[in-house]
């Protein structure tokens, strides 16, 4: 046989320029408004996959204190630079409360000492960033879903949704606030905490004092540090950027479950 | 020994100079699987080393940041002269600037472990990195599905991978290894067949490499952990699962690069031929079977 060589060309043409093509177009994919809808919806496809496997709750794993990372790296925001929490964090946290409120039959204002008197619990978890790195703490606080049930939800709640005391971002919006939320079903897990302290000590700023959301079974960026307010919606659409949390966004994914 | 069936006969030209017998090599499932991997791979690799960017540091545990050792690490320092990039591994530290720790980003030399035209986004994006790599993830998934109960239904593995009773001796093996360092391909009837160390390279991409970079994938998520606990505990550690991530990748590009180049060898346009149409060429002539 004869080799073709007019179709060989075309075919040695049409590979390398799939080549070039993919590299110099996933840049300008990835900005287009239908291929990044398709990108960031492959989130529905991973999260209803791992709600189907986490049906029946299960724990995240619970380390001993052996295991404890020698050094936690500190993430995000390392102090609040704000005056406001420089006065908290001078008279050590006694005019700090913590507010929750939105869709809730009794909207609260809790003082760190309140949050102490009720149960706690303690576990020793592993902290995965969505940069990748990783480190085992121990963290102690109360029952998100305990304070829920204090504040009786009201019908509609679906979020619970974090507001906190840090800007991660300087803007003249207040864009740059951290914020994070979850739905009820993580809000209610048993391992899902408001922690007040770490490795056996008061949390230190640098992890988020006084208060900071423990959500295992989620990447770091979830774990919203600085609380000052819980909100109950029923949809976080019109907050801030529309997306659920302050790196939801800047483009990562509100379940972070991957 | 026949593997590969017959498709047709082209008659020979009088002075017995071209003796082709075509026949099909690849079925249709085989070839589609075959490109749709290509694509996938391509995309999960350069994605995936955006998504190392962000912590171009490798460990071995349960758990590893900045403070824990880490036997590989890509970074860069600043000097005199401006941005210096270095891999280490281990002990040894390699001057790797340009490439690796520091390299060109538009006109700035920027302090990023790989290069821009080897991640996708070309630029710092670790949402959108992750955004391709999932979803890349997922269709490589359902392919690899579709390719293995092909495989293992249809009979392709038993019948063209696992390699035969014959190829496994110790002198065959031997005589294989030297064919290829002389780039002696099997021509004639013994073309019909992968040659052995052909059949254990595909299945050992194909059932162990593959399989472990997904698996190894699914113990980074925080979320499977919690829903299957033996995950971490099978590679030793979340952080060992991302180290052995990056070691399965690096060892699936070694097998592209020789793939490729074992492509190119014996036959390129053959190869590409029966991986496109089926259609694969054996050249009988000076064959005595």
């Amino acid at each position: 046989m004869k080799p073709d060589f007019s179709r060989r060309r075309m075919l040695t043409g049409l590979m390398a320029g799939a080549g070039v093509a993919m590299l110099a177009g996933c840049d300008s994919m990835t900005q287009s408004t239908q291929f990044g809808a398709l990108l960031r919806n492959t989130e529905k496809l991973t999260m209803s996959s791992q709600r189907f496997l986490l049906g029946r709750q299960p724990l995240a794993r619970e380390y001993s204190v052996a295991d404890l990372s020698p050094v936690f790296r500190a993430n995000g925001t390392q102090s609040p630079d704000s005056e406001e929490y420089a006065h908290l964090l001078e008279h050590g946290f006694v005019d700090w409360r913590l507010q929750v409120d939105g869709l809730v039959q009794q909207p609260l204002s809790l003082s760190l000492a309140d949050l102490k008197r009720l149960p706690s619990r303690t576990q020793i978890t592993r902290h995965d960033c969505v940069e990748g790195w990783s480190a085992i703490g121990q963290w102690q606080g109360v029952h998100l879903g305990r304070i829920l049930d204090i504040a009786r939800l009201k019908p509609g709640a679906r979020y619970v949704v974090f507001h906190c005391a840090d800007e991660l971002e300087k803007t003249f919006d207040g864009s740059g606030r951290y914020y994070e939320s979850i739905d009820l079903l993580d809000a209610y897990h048993p391992q899902t905490i408001l922690a007040y302290a770490m490795n056996g000590k008061n949390l230190p700023v640098a992890h988020g004092a006084p208060l900071r959301l423990r959500v295992e079974r989620q990447l770091g960026y979830k774990h919203a540090k600085y609380l000052m307010r819980i909100e109950v919606v029923s949809a976080f659409d019109t907050l801030w950027g529309g997306r659920g949390g302050y790196w939801e966004d800047r483009g990562y994914e509100w379940y972070a479950g991957i | 020994m026949k593997n590969f069936q017959a498709k047709r006969w082209r008659v020979a030209p009088a002075d017995g100079a071209d003796q082709r017998l075509f026949i099909r090599r690849h079925s249709a499932v085989v070839r589609m699987t075959h490109w749709i991997n290509v694509l996938c791979l391509s995309i999960l690799f350069l994605s995936g080393l955006q998504i190392l960017n962000a912590h171009p540091r490798l460990y071995w545990g349960e758990y590893g940041a900045d403070a824990d050792q880490a036997f590989i690490a890509i970074g860069s320092q600043k000097h005199g002269d401006g941005l210096h990039g270095f891999l280490r591994v281990g002990a040894l530290r390699i001057e790797t600037t340009g490439v690796l720790g520091a390299s060109r980003e538009g006109d700035v030399i920027t302090a990023r472990a790989f290069p821009a035209w080897l991640t996708i986004p070309s630029y710092h994006d670790l949402g959108a990195g992750r955004n391709w790599h999932f979803l890349f993830a997922w269709l490589l998934v359902i392919n690899g599905s579709v390719y293995l109960m092909h495989g293992f239904l249809r009979g392709h593995i038993r019948r063209d991978l696992l390699p035969n009773r014959d190829q496994l001796t110790l002198r065959h093996l031997w005589q294989e290894v030297v064919d290829h360092a002389r780039l002696h391909f099997a021509k004639g009837s013994a073309a019909r067949r992968y040659n052995a160390l052909q059949k254990i390279t595909y299945l050992l991409v194909a059932l162990v490499l593959l399989p472990l970079m997904v698996l190894t994938g699914l113990t980074m998520s925080p979320g499977l952990d919690a829903a299957f606990p033996f995950l971490p505990d099978l590679f030793g550690g979340r952080a060992s699962a991302r180290t052995l991530h990056f070691i399965t990748a690096s060892s699936l590009v070694l097998f592209v690069v020789v793939h490729v180049l074992m492509v190119v060898l014996s036959g390129f346009w053959n190869n590409v031929r029966s991986m496109i149409s089926g259609s694969y060429a054996i050249d009988h002539s000076g064959d005595a079977s």
